[in-house]
């Protein structure tokens, strides 16, 4: 079949692919000691797979018959997900480098995890979401059990991969009937099937297969009820891999969610729309609820990631016929959804500083830590306080623009966001916990802490941008609008 | 950008940036830290009192030395500050207090110590707080006001009292819990508004001009409301109160009491009433009746306190009765009242808490029974002012506390046209006798505390203790609030010449809604 190809559309894929197999080829040739020189290999991969990125700005372009397309919304998440990716891989080093694991190995499956977030949100059809969806987590499945000695980490790779699979087998199937029912994979063709009238028959398959194809993606993003994957995965997993888990991959869920629902099953909105606002309060309220309990700091900073999902299934709940209101909504998700990477990212950063010296972390582990590493305590602090979503910090302005999409929208929304802010006052209780720890308590040694130079820079990198975001959001918040995938 | 424009900003930012300063100094230059507080603090005061001196006190209702640009226009927030009558006495009042704790800690940084972590949070507390008073934007305000929470929980967390964990997250978690229901109501009033904007003025004129439905101002005003009551705090919403005030640091209680407070009472006065005034009119006895019982229950509570500081705690909740009964009659004399008896209060609280914290110093207990009396005896100075300032908190005509009280009562007697009209006025006059009763009580939980602690004799344990009186560190920082307490008790223009104006504008307002 001939076919042109829009190269200059998947240059950012191609360069990544082509860093991937570098890093796969020289981690053949490097000798034992000097397995670490791939992830720098990796990291100028990334830089120029973002360059190529950058250059995608103000782009349209659709090409492989319109499964894949540039628009503004993908150069932002791609932009996006290739930044994260240079954070986490500089997380990454000297965990993996003292940790004696398979260095080589890891960063290829990273960056093949890291392809797949690229490919989401260009991809505008259904076989190529699967395809982007399943690419995010089959390395994710492997990175996860990379202890290889550590039962927990072979059982959060096996938990993970479980439940994947199972949700990605009942995503596929509702995602074969839509095929069935509308004739088109493609995700504009198929709204347009669906705005149509359809039989009874057809319209409760439909409805079905949408229940399906959001269970898959919800697993992703850690919604309950699927959200029981999350905390045994984070747990387990090499810090650095939960930090990809709770960023990069939720994000890649979100952005598949957003062009499923904005764009295919747009005119089923009163339908769904219920079940989400049912999915955002559920996971809010028990993620917040269960985070209360924790002791260990990655489970806190797991359920507190499932909770902060919650609050960004609330936007879902808000769509209506109103494209104003849409708007607001769909810009709202995303800003959060960036927003969130940022702090969720600098908390894991300091928590894989004090890995250093206890695994399996406590919150008391954090005692005394504003005497010994300050600038750790004072990031971590900022961190705890902007995920609580208090001024002025970026978390508090994610939070406001989800609030005013829903006072926007009314009715149902008035009363999401009333769910929503007392779940922020009660996940205040738990965030204010390892803030309490490390400035209320004295510390049992009072050994200053030494964390790796890489990890101090993204722990500096991401506490400025929080702040900096804090008290100017027009930084970030001004994207989004422009992103939007909403029709006018 | 001219002096006009930027005073206010750059009066509030400049404690931010003393913060900012004090972050980057080694934290053991403990001499150097301490002067960069009182530093940037006086500077800060120098700006405040030079715009009070540039203040057109003919034109006390409009804006001035306002500045509004843009500042987030995803969201459509601006930055839109400006003083005016009612704000510049709070104003005022916080930089001048927040000097003299920065003096006090040149001295005296509680335990465990870290100066520099203390005035850096004291610093940017101020920020907050005087943010709150100049923002005339609805997101403006609500970033500013929620600015304070930190450092306040921290202050409490790390470096009050033994219950200290306890009292900071409470604090917290309720004032939190209040101000978010307060933003969903200002993105309510938002949303409602032709067109959608957060200016308070704005907003303001579109109310006047009856943009807002009833149904509408009856919801927003309970949301808005409860932020601010819990603030105040009103009764029922006041538990977070004692537990912050007796477990917090000295400067901690003083910037509480005298400034923190003061907070929620404006935003009723600033935002809350000009805004929705039917809303106000209908929660108005509901308000009253809250006063009244605040009134009365914290002075009932007070002659139950064992514990010096937590009585004094409860005194404050007493007192912001009479300001929120003043707010509620929406009577010109009635707000006048409330903004006179928040400076009042602010610098004769702020002061009762000083004292404490002095005897706290000295006796290292804070129990009446372990102090038993005699402090006349053992330190004059100490006692003889706290005796002053006991009395200026009760009322005693010639000083500050008289009037707050009495025009409170007064407008209690004779409340607004609109609250006559509906049947209300026997109500408020019951509140009135409730506040006189409150009065009494009051009286007397003062005069008994200061019986069982100045008078009598010293008990044994205490008559070899090698603490002495007042330090020249003290006096330096009592000694403008002493002479502001009589200032105010007997030249009450001070205040009332600068708010006069703008209350009867918006009593307008409100008579008219």
């Amino acid at each position: 079949m001939n076919q042109s190809i829009d190269y200059h559309a998947i240059l950012p894929e191609t360069i990544l692919s082509g860093t991937i197999l570098l890093v796969l080829i020289a981690d053949a040739f490097l000798s034992a000691r000097r397995k670490w020189f791939t992830m720098p290999i990796g990291f100028v991969g990334t830089v120029a797979a973002l360059i190529a990125t950058l250059t995608l700005i103000g782009e349209d372009r659709t090409t492989f018959d319109g499964m894949f397309v540039v628009d503004g919304f993908a150069v932002l998440f791609k932009t996006f997900f290739l930044a994260v990716a240079l954070l986490v891989l500089l997380i990454s080093l000297r965990y993996f480098r003292d940790g004696r694991f398979y260095q080589g190995e890891y960063y290829f499956l990273l960056l093949t995890s890291f392809l797949g977030c690229l490919l989401m949100p260009s991809s505008r059809d259904l076989l190529m979401l699967f395809i982007s969806l399943e690419l995010v987590s089959a390395p994710g499945f492997l990175i996860a059990a990379f202890r290889k000695s550590d039962p927990r980490s072979n059982e959060a790779g096996l938990k993970f991969f479980l439940i994947g699979v199972l949700s990605t087998a009942v995503m596929l199937y509702g995602m074969s009937l839509i095929y069935g029912v509308t004739g088109s994979l493609n995700l504009g063709e198929i709204a347009a099937a669906l705005s149509e009238p359809l039989s009874s028959g057809q319209e409760t398959l439909v409805l079905a297969a949408i229940l399906f194809v959001v269970a898959g993606f919800a697993f992703k993003v850690s919604a309950v009820p699927f959200q029981f994957w999350a905390p045994d995965t984070y747990e387990g997993a090499p810090v650095p891999v939960a930090a990809f888990l709770a960023t990069a991959s939720k994000a890649a869920g979100f952005a598949g969610l957003l062009q499923l629902m904005f764009v295919a099953f747009v005119n089923q909105h009163e339908f769904w729309t219920p079940i989400f606002a049912a999915l955002s309060i559920a996971t809010m309220t028990i993620g917040n609820l269960v985070a209360l309990q924790q002791q260990q700091v990655v489970r806190l900073l797991a359920y507190s990631s499932i909770a902060q999902a919650g609050y960004m299934l609330l936007p879902f709940a808000l769509v209506s016929s109103d494209a104003g209101v849409n708007q607001d909504a769909f810009a709202a998700a995303v800003t959060y959804i960036l927003i969130y990477a940022i702090m969720t990212l600098g908390a894991f950063a300091v928590v894989i500083a004090m890995t250093r010296e206890s695994r399996g972390l406590l919150i008391s582990d954090f005692a005394g830590l504003g005497r010994r590493a300050g600038l750790l305590a004072f990031a971590m602090t900022v961190f705890m306080v902007s995920l609580a979503g208090i001024p002025p910090t970026a978390g508090f302005w994610a939070k406001f623009v989800v609030f005013g999409a829903a006072i926007e929208r009314g009715g149902i929304g008035t009363v999401l966001a009333v769910i929503m802010i007392v779940n922020s006052v009660i996940s205040l209780y738990y965030y204010m916990a390892v803030p309490r720890q490390m400035l209320f308590v004295e510390p049992e040694q009072d050994r200053p802490l030494m964390s790796p130079a890489l990890v101090t820079a993204v722990t500096v990198i991401t506490t400025v941008a929080v702040v900096a975001i804090g008290v100017w959001p027009e930084l970030i918040a001004r994207f989004p609008p422009l992103s939007t995938l909403v029709e006018r | 950008m001219t002096w006009d424009n930027s005073a206010i900003t750059i009066a509030t930012l400049l404690p931010l940036a003393g913060a900012l300063v004090i972050a980057v100094v080694p934290r053991e230059n403990e001499a150097t830290i301490r002067a960069l507080g009182i530093v940037f603090t006086g500077a800060a005061l120098v700006v405040a009192i030079a715009i009070a001196g540039g203040f057109d006190y003919g034109a006390g209702s409009a804006l001035q030395f306002d500045l509004d640009t843009a500042w987030i226009p995803v969201i459509s927030a601006r930055f839109h500050v400006g003083i005016d009558g009612i704000s510049l006495p709070l104003f005022v009042l916080t930089f001048a207090i927040s000097f003299l704790c920065a003096v006090y800690t040149w001295r005296f940084v509680p335990s465990p110590g870290r100066a520099k972590g203390f005035l850096a949070l004291m610093l940017l507390l101020e920020t907050g707080m005087a943010g709150t008073f100049i923002a005339f934007d609805l997101i403006l305000f609500f970033v500013f006001w929620e600015l304070v929470l930190v450092p306040m929980y921290f202050l409490i967390g790390i470096w009050g009292s033994a219950n200290r964990e306890y009292a900071a997250i409470k604090f917290f978690l309720y004032t939190l819990f209040g101000s978010v229901f307060m933003l969903l109501g200002f993105l309510a009033m938002f949303f409602t508004a032709e067109p959608s904007t957060f200016d308070i003025v704005e907003l303001q004129r579109y109310a006047q001009q009856g943009g807002f439905s009833q149904g509408f101002q009856l919801v927003v005003f309970g949301a808005v409301g409860l932020g601010f009551a819990v603030k105040v705090p009103m009764w029922p919403f006041h538990t977070w109160l004692p537990d912050a005030h007796t477990e917090a640091p000295t400067i901690g209680s003083v910037l509480l009491a005298a400034i923190m407070l003061k907070m929620g009472a404006y935003g009723f006065i600033r935002i809350a009433l000009p805004i929705l005034p039917y809303g106000a009119e209908k929660y108005a006895p509901w308000i009253g009746a809250l006063a009244a019982i605040a009134i009365v229950y914290a002075a009932l509570a007070c002659l139950a306190q064992r514990d010096l500081k937590r009585l004094i705690a409860f005194s404050s909740v007493g007192h912001m009765g009479f300001v929120m009964l003043g707010i509620a009659t929406l009577t010109p004399i009635g707000i006048n009242a409330a903004i006179f008896g928040m400076v009042a209060h602010g610098i004769i609280t702020g002061m009762l808490f000083f004292c404490v914290g002095s005897l706290y110093d000295r006796y290292h207990t804070r129990e009446i029974a372990e102090i038993g009396g005699g402090v006349m005896q053992k330190l004059p100075y100490l006692g003889g002012v706290f005796a002053f300032v006991a009395i200026a908190s009760l009322g005693l005509p010639g000083l500050a506390g008289f009037w707050g009280e009495v025009m409170a009562l007064l407008s209690a007697f004779n409340p607004s046209s609109i609250l006559d009209q509906a049947g209300l006025t026997f109500l408020f006059r019951v509140f009135m006798v409730a506040g006189g009763i409150g009065t009494i009580l009051t009286a007397g939980y003062f005069l008994w505390m200061l019986q069982r602690v100045n008078m009598g004799t010293l008990p044994e344990k205490w008559r070899e203790a090698g603490f002495g009186d007042v330090v020249a560190v003290e006096w330096v920082s009592w000694t403008p609030l002493l002479i502001a307490m009589v200032a105010l008790g007997l030249f009450p223009s001070l205040v009332f010449g600068v708010t006069q104006e703008p209350v009867e504008a918006l009593a307008r307002v409100l008579g008219g809604g």
